[in-house]
């Protein structure tokens, strides 16, 4: 057999991190030992919005999606036995990214590590916290110059640091067409770089070299032909930009350099086992085509939609790549792409579209502008609700979903199927944090946030007072209340009253009649309060359901994102609604839902009837309705009309009336 | 009942506040007559002057909501309690509505003294039905301050200016709303203009000036209250402490100059002529002697509730149309 030339694979990570800092360790170390090559760190909700584990909004979130990190110390645990120095990291952080960074470094430093030696990645992309993901806390403007704060820090004393992803993922998530992740990306990224540009110190020349360091998170979905033109027409697009606006001569520096995590979102719950080979045809449209693969890939395990995965889980998901870049002979081959008319149609016809509407962000001043005025945002909705449209109405197949439903019993969901955290991992959080606010130096941490606060007043970069200020002993919630008193707090917009949805179909307007009939004999149209209590601020779901509740002639209090369950219960009650629906991505469902009804029940509104929805497994659920929940919704309930219907149903029964009789043959819930 | 539902209402007891609003909208006979007794108990015992009353008015995207917000914290600030009616458009089509405001009005988050409503226009184009006259009455009852915040459609302000003691117009820099304003002609609606997001600069301080120059053109009585206009930023924080003290301060000069009573009297008049016209048609006022006929009677009776009034009108034209109810 002869040596043929192999490529290097990408970066295998997997995101993930839960509980405490001590439990991810382990979990990294495992994933390590199995062959991962670089680490991933998902962060708890309230270290991604800047609160200590005991601030009551964080009551209900701490180590639920991810890990908590509330000082130096969580910092160094989590990274306990691993050499920093060899280690390629990547932080799914954003509005407290300066923050986690200067946690990272202070605690590289303790290891006899410093900060030009570390490599890695912040993804420190607010934008699309506005548009999708929702775990910003600044306004634009000081949110963009904690960004590029990072930009002129790390290109100065941390080279192999990667300061921003600037991403496309969540804008998939949150609807986008190719298209509109292609424009709105780019569109980001020129923002980012001219706001770095508009810096008095970040020399002219030192903007190549800027440039260079500005990498991509991408999303992957199941349309993988599509995908791979997609990648292909951003590599080339990219050359394009940062050549004409930037003047970056060295074609090195104008590479696209991107990482993934393959489409989430589109993991069914229902027969999910198929997942497993979602997964493998997205991690192919972003590996395939040499000239546009990644740099990095991360892969969901199969039971996402389910719950947490366990261990064994997203081990299955590390093999896939393994296999996909050791056994296969994919990476000994140049692009196998270059010349086909097919792919190079599509990509140019991706790349004259994306141009299109790159022009009109431009027109509106930008990225940050078309953010502030909504338009990104409405455009994301309404893509969002054609595509939930068309899964509706069969147009769009979903295997296992709207089409090809009859399954034998699946072994692999017979029994545990997900990991069930701890709850004990809250309580020891805030217990650790209260011991560490003890022992510390109380003068050095006054000291060092005066001087984060003068840097903040006074324009100076961030990152410096913020590393002083880890080693100090300031807490996540301390840095992030520093900034909140000078920046003040944000709430982006939503989207959601963008014009009229799609033509109604026929089950819309079934649904129409007796919201109204329901109506007059209520005596006043039917009102419906939809909100997020906790910290998760994937606000997709919670404003399509608003969307879809319009559509059939629902009048939709809509109140957003960051709620507590008081606010929740003092608004239902003051708006007069007749039902509310939850929305809870984030596995706290249980704290947060139960809470929201004992406060209802203070508030003099016991009767009134609350909905969920969320990743809820089937077990809390029941939890749930027992609780007297009425109704739980999971990623399985796709059709939205169906849900209008039975909120109907729930609201008519609330008012003394029994649930219309439906038609024999309709869809099982 | 209706004495039990108003010493609770001027208690500020939020669940009857809610249960108030809700049985004002309650279009089923029954509640209907409950609500009306209510709201004649209301306005009859009505203090004078009694709760302040302001229009928020301007294009979508003004940052109307934003702006609330920071007056309500201001408001705040000086202990006086305040109320919003918020009223967004509804769908044409389907009659369904998404109510957004208050994401931007996080002022009312845990405070006892501060108190959102969300409302759909429903067939209103500027939103100001019924409904709102009666949760602007209802709100009235217990709280300091009651704000209206209505999207400007060009035709809805006149309806707000009937209902409030102080129109604000918000306006957004460098949008080209100054001009549609001027050419709507409803300079001489408006009682203070908000130029919001001053911390755009230029383009704020042209949209200020193009109004100046609007207001100095506008025809006006002589010696009436000539509209100031605020450079605000809702988001800094800017200019928010000067525009709650012009407010106050049209407040004082409405009272002292009896402009208020006038406004609301003659308010009142425009309601009741509206509501019958709704319900009974041109036809149905006619048989009751038009509008100069409700005007007469109206004026005939001062003591009356417009409420009452609308409604003891109402069964006029019903006997003189002849048709049982």
């Amino acid at each position: 057999m002869s040596q043929t030339h192999r490529d290097r694979p990408w970066v295998f990570r997997t995101y993930s991190g839960h509980s405490s800092a001590r439990a991810s360790n382990a979990l990294y170390r495992g994933n390590l030992a199995k062959g991962q090559t670089g680490l991933s760190v998902a962060f708890d909700l309230p270290t991604q919005t800047g609160f200590d584990s005991d601030h009551p909004l964080a009551r209900g979130e701490v180590g639920k999606v991810g890990v908590p990190i509330g000082h130096i110390e969580d910092m160094e645990a989590l990274f306990a036995g691993i050499p920093l120095d060899r280690m390629n990291t990547s932080m799914t952080i954003n509005a407290t990214a300066a923050w986690l960074l200067a946690l990272y470094v202070a605690a590289a430093e303790r290891s006899g590590v410093t900060a030009s030696q570390l490599s890695g990645t912040t993804q420190n992309d607010i934008i699309k916290e506005y548009l999708s993901r929702g775990t910003y806390v600044f306004p634009p403007e000081p949110s963009m110059r904690l960004t590029t704060d990072i930009v002129a820090y790390t290109v100065a004393n941390i080279p192999k640091w990667n300061p921003i992803n600037v991403c496309s993922y969540h804008l998939q998530e949150a609807g986008a067409t190719p298209t509109q992740e292609i424009a709105f990306a780019m569109a980001n990224a020129i923002a980012v770089l001219d706001a770095v540009r508009a810096r008095s110190d970040v020399p002219a020349e030192a903007i190549p070299d800027v440039v260079g360091r500005i990498s991509f998170f991408l999303n992957a979905g199941i349309r993988f032909v599509e995908e791979i033109c997609k990648a292909r027409a951003m590599a080339e697009l990219w050359d394009e930009i940062t050549a004409e606006r930037y003047g970056v001569a060295d074609p090195v520096l104008r590479r696209f350099r991107y990482g993934v995590q393959v489409n989430s979102l589109g993991l069914t719950e229902a027969q999910p086992e198929n997942n497993v080979i979602r997964i493998v045809l997205e991690a192919l449209g972003v590996t395939f085509s040499k000239r546009a693969r990644c740099r990095a890939l991360q892969l969901p395990a199969w039971n996402e939609a389910l719950g947490l995965p366990r261990p064994w889980d997203q081990q299955w998901s590390l093999r896939i790549q393994q296999i996909l870049a050791y056994e296969t002979d994919l990476l000994e081959y140049e692009d196998l792409f270059d010349g086909s008319h097919v792919v190079e149609k599509q990509t140019r016809a991706l790349i004259d579209s994306a141009k299109e509407e790159l022009a009109r962000v431009a027109k509106m001043g930008g990225a940050v502008a078309a953010v502030e005025s909504a338009y990104m945002k409405q455009q994301l909705v309404a893509a969002n609700t054609r595509r939930l449209r068309e899964i509706e109405s069969g147009e769009r197949t979903v295997v296992g979903v709207n089409a090809y439903q009859e399954t034998e019993p699946s072994p692999l969901t017979a029994g545990q199927s997900i990991l069930v955290v701890d709850g004990s991992a809250e309580r020891d959080q805030v217990e650790s944090l209260r011991a560490f606010r003890a022992k510390r130096s109380a003068g050095e941490v006054t000291s060092a946030l005066r001087a984060l606060d003068d840097a903040i007043v006074s324009g100076h970069n961030a990152m410096p007072v913020s590393i002083r200020a880890a080693h100090a002993g300031v807490t996540t919630g301390e840095w992030a209340d520093a900034l909140r008193k000078r920046f003040g707090e944000y709430r982006a917009p939503t989207g959601v009253v963008a014009g009229e949805s799609s033509a109604a179909t026929g089950d819309t307007e079934s649904v129409r009649k007796r919201v109204r009939v329901l109506a007059s004999r209520l005596g006043r149209p039917l009102k419906l309060l939809v909100g997020k209590p906790g910290l998760d601020g994937h606000s997709n779901g919670a404003e399509q359901i608003a969307v879809r509740a319009r559509d059939v002639g629902i009048e939709v209090v809509y109140e957003g994102i960051r709620l507590t369950p008081a606010e929740i219960a003092s608004s239902a009650r003051d708006e007069g609604v007749h039902v509310i629906g939850l929305s809870i991505l984030s596995g706290s469902h249980g704290v947060l839902v139960v809470d929201v009804l004992e406060r209802l029940r203070a508030a003099g509104c016991g009767d009134l009837p609350v909905v969920v929805g969320g990743i809820i497994p089937e077990e809390d659920a029941r939890a749930l309705r027992e609780a007297g929940v009425a109704r739980v919704y999971t990623p399985k309930d796709f059709d939205l009309t169906r849900i209008m219907d039975e909120i109907v149903d729930v609201v008519a029964l609330q008012a003394g009336e029994a649930p219309a009789q439906r038609a024999a043959g309709e869809r099982s819930p | 009942m209706e004495a039990d539902l108003v010493a609770r209402l001027r208690n500020r007891d939020r669940a009857a506040v809610a249960a108030a609003l809700n049985l004002a909208d309650d279009q089923r006979p029954g509640p209907r007559a409950q609500a009306l007794a209510l709201l004649d108990a209301l306005e009859r015992g009505e203090a004078s002057p009694g709760s302040a009353r302001i229009g928020v008015t301007g294009a979508p995207g003004a940052g109307k909501s934003t702006l609330l917000d920071a007056l309500l914290r201001g408001l705040r600030r000086t202990g006086q309690t305040v109320a919003v009616v918020a009223v967004d458009p509804s769908s044409q089509r389907t009659g369904g509505a998404l109510l957004g405001d208050r994401i931007r009005m996080r002022a009312g988050g845990g405070d006892d003294g501060v108190f959102i409503r969300s409302m759909a226009a429903r067939d209103r184009l500027g939103g100001i039905a019924e409904q709102t006259w009666a949760a602007v009455a209802i709100l009235c009852a217990a709280f300091d301050c009651v704000f209206v915040e209505t999207v400007g459609v060009g035709q809805s302000e006149a309806a707000v200016a009937d209902l409030v003691d102080t129109l604000v117009y918000v306006a957004n820099p460098g949008s080209g709303d100054t001009l549609q304003f001027m050419k709507a002609g409803l300079l001489e609606l408006v009682d203070v203009f908000v130029v919001n997001k001053a911390d755009t600069g230029a383009p704020a301080q042209r949209t200020a000036r193009e109004l100046e120059a609007g207001v100095r053109m506008a025809e006006r009585e002589a010696k009436s209250w000539e509209p100031p206009v605020s450079l605000v930023s809702a988001r800094d924080g800017t200019g928010v402490d000067a525009l709650l003290a012009t407010l106050a301060a049209h407040r004082r000069y409405a009272i002292d100059a009896g402009a208020l009573r006038a406004r609301r009297a003659s308010g009142r008049e425009r309601f009741v002529i509206e509501s019958l016209t709704r319900r009974y048609g041109t036809f149905g006022v006619a048989a009751i002697g038009g509008s100069e006929g409700v005007i007469e009677q109206l004026r005939s009776d001062p003591a009356r509730s417009s409420f009452g009034a609308a409604s003891a009108l109402g069964h006029a034209i019903e006997s003189a149309l002849g048709s049982p109810r």
